[in-house]
């Protein structure tokens, strides 16, 4: 009889301790996955493509398009040690056409995609959505044309460029926001900005720094993923 | 002794060939007044000076990425499409010149022509920014205009690359093409005469943009 009453309270205490962890495991297996966050960069030019010139502080001159694949390379390190899936539309020197890097974004499903530019025009970070007019979003019995498939998505790359804004300004870079017509994201199905990294100023930082210097490029960079990691979060409570 | 019926034939054909002669000389001078007024091409009027007028350009900047309109007195065609060149020219000089605030090379050459075409009417779904998808030709009674703007290969294989300036260089066109000209309601541009893709590699250029709502980008709060 004592035997059977100590089994019979082993058995009880196993099962207090074994049946919360097992319907926790059920409770999970339940709920429905996060959502893998998605972020396309899209390192503009590549190839027979090198657009702009830019200059250092030396006189070395660097191509638009390698300047954008750092970049590029370097945000990308920094959304995957922030647990984001990164989706570029290029890995190294070659051309990719507008209509491509669309397709990849297209996709990816992205939850974010930032085009990639740099010049030795202005100053800060340019930041330009498209100028499409804002359309419903899209759906099976209106099909979106490809030129224009980001003005479905107008609204939401507002409010990314006006994430990415703040994020950038808090960094001490300023930053000129506007509306452009460029091929690279008129075709984009995702929430999609175009960033422009042009010189920094003397005065908004001390000495002039060209879009081809790593420490600027590592601010921006840093400013982005903050950004993002913002977007994500309020991609989540939605 | 010659006889009397000779003399009388040599005098009849001396005075024959007398009037024949004269007659002659006079055709020539006839025939070389002809050639010498259809040789003419002096102009039958003297030209026309016009006075000066007020011109807006609407002219970009770089250092705040803004457009900014500045008037000048500019003496101008009376033609409309040669008046919108002639202000194109001068908003192009603007930028080619030492200490330009948004610096292009090329100049008032870089327009080669500006042709004015009936517009179709602005569909309700136009899109913003200064940019218009839809099919631009077609005649309507709206009396709108469509600005089609041929630049020069030189002008755009020189114009720096970038989006802001590109974007700057083709909004302050389009502005200022509406500010001479209200009619001109939106604005297509060709390079050589045939459509081309981008600017300098960023700026679409085979859009219709309207002219009347061009906007330029603006400056965010300062860190």
């Amino acid at each position: 009889m004592r035997w059977a009453k100590w089994w019979l309270g082993r058995i009880a205490r196993i099962a207090a301790a074994v049946l919360p962890a097992a319907l926790g495991l059920f409770v999970m297996a339940q709920a429905p996955a996060p959502e893998r966050f998605i972020v396309v960069l899209d390192a503009g030019h590549g190839g027979d493509d090198p657009a702009g010139r830019l200059e250092d502080k030396s006189g070395k001159v660097t191509d638009e398009k390698v300047c954008t694949l750092a970049l590029s390379e370097r945000l990308r390190s920094l959304l995957a040690a922030r647990g984001m899936a990164v989706v570029t539309t290029r890995a190294g020197d070659i051309a990719v056409s507008p209509d491509r890097r669309a397709e990849i974004a297209g996709q990816a499903k992205a939850q974010a995609c930032l085009s990639l530019h740099a010049t030795m025009s202005g100053t800060g970070v340019h930041l330009y959505t498209s100028s499409l007019a804002p359309a419903s979003a899209g759906s099976l019995s209106s099909p979106t044309p490809w030129k224009t498939a980001q003005a479905s998505w107008v609204e939401q790359s507002l409010k990314l460029a006006g994430v990415l804004d703040s994020a950038l300004v808090h960094a001490g870079i300023p930053v000129i926001v506007g509306r452009t017509a460029l091929p690279d994201i008129d075709s984009m199905a995702c929430p999609a900005v175009a960033l422009e990294v042009a010189p920094l100023a003397a005065a908004d930082h001390g000495q002039e720094n060209s879009p081809t210097d790593p420490d600027y490029q590592a601010r921006v960079a840093e400013a982005l993923a903050a950004a993002l990691v913002e977007w994500r979060a309020e991609a989540r409570k939605q | 002794m010659i006889p009397r019926y000779q003399v009388v034939i040599f005098v009849v054909l001396l005075v024959a060939s007398l009037a024949m002669s004269a007659e002659l000389w006079h055709l020539r001078d006839r025939a070389h007044k002809r050639l010498l007024e259809s040789e003419n091409t002096a102009p039958t009027q003297a030209p026309e000076v016009t006075p000066p007028e007020p011109a807006t350009l609407e002219a970009a900047s770089d250092a705040d990425s803004s457009i900014t309109p500045r008037v000048f007195e500019l003496p101008l065609p009376r033609s409309p499409g040669a008046r919108a060149r002639a202000v194109l020219g001068k908003l192009l000089d603007l930028y080619a010149a030492p200490g330009s605030r948004h610096p292009v090379p090329g100049g008032a050459g870089s327009v080669s022509q500006v042709f004015l075409l009936p517009a179709a009417p602005t569909a309700a779904s136009a899109p913003v920014g200064g940019l218009k998808t839809g099919s631009p030709e077609g005649a309507t009674d709206s009396g709108d205009e469509l600005a089609v703007v041929n630049l020069t290969g030189a002008f755009v294989a020189g114009h720096p690359s970038g989006i802001e300036t590109e974007t700057l260089t083709v909004l302050s066109i389009c502005a200022t093409l509406n500010a001479n000209q209200p009619r001109i309601t939106k604005v297509r541009f060709l390079v050589d005469g045939k459509p081309r893709a981008t600017l300098a590699g960023h700026v679409d250029l085979t859009r219709t943009y309207l002219a009347g709502e061009a906007a330029p980008a603006v400056a965010s709060g300062q860190p």
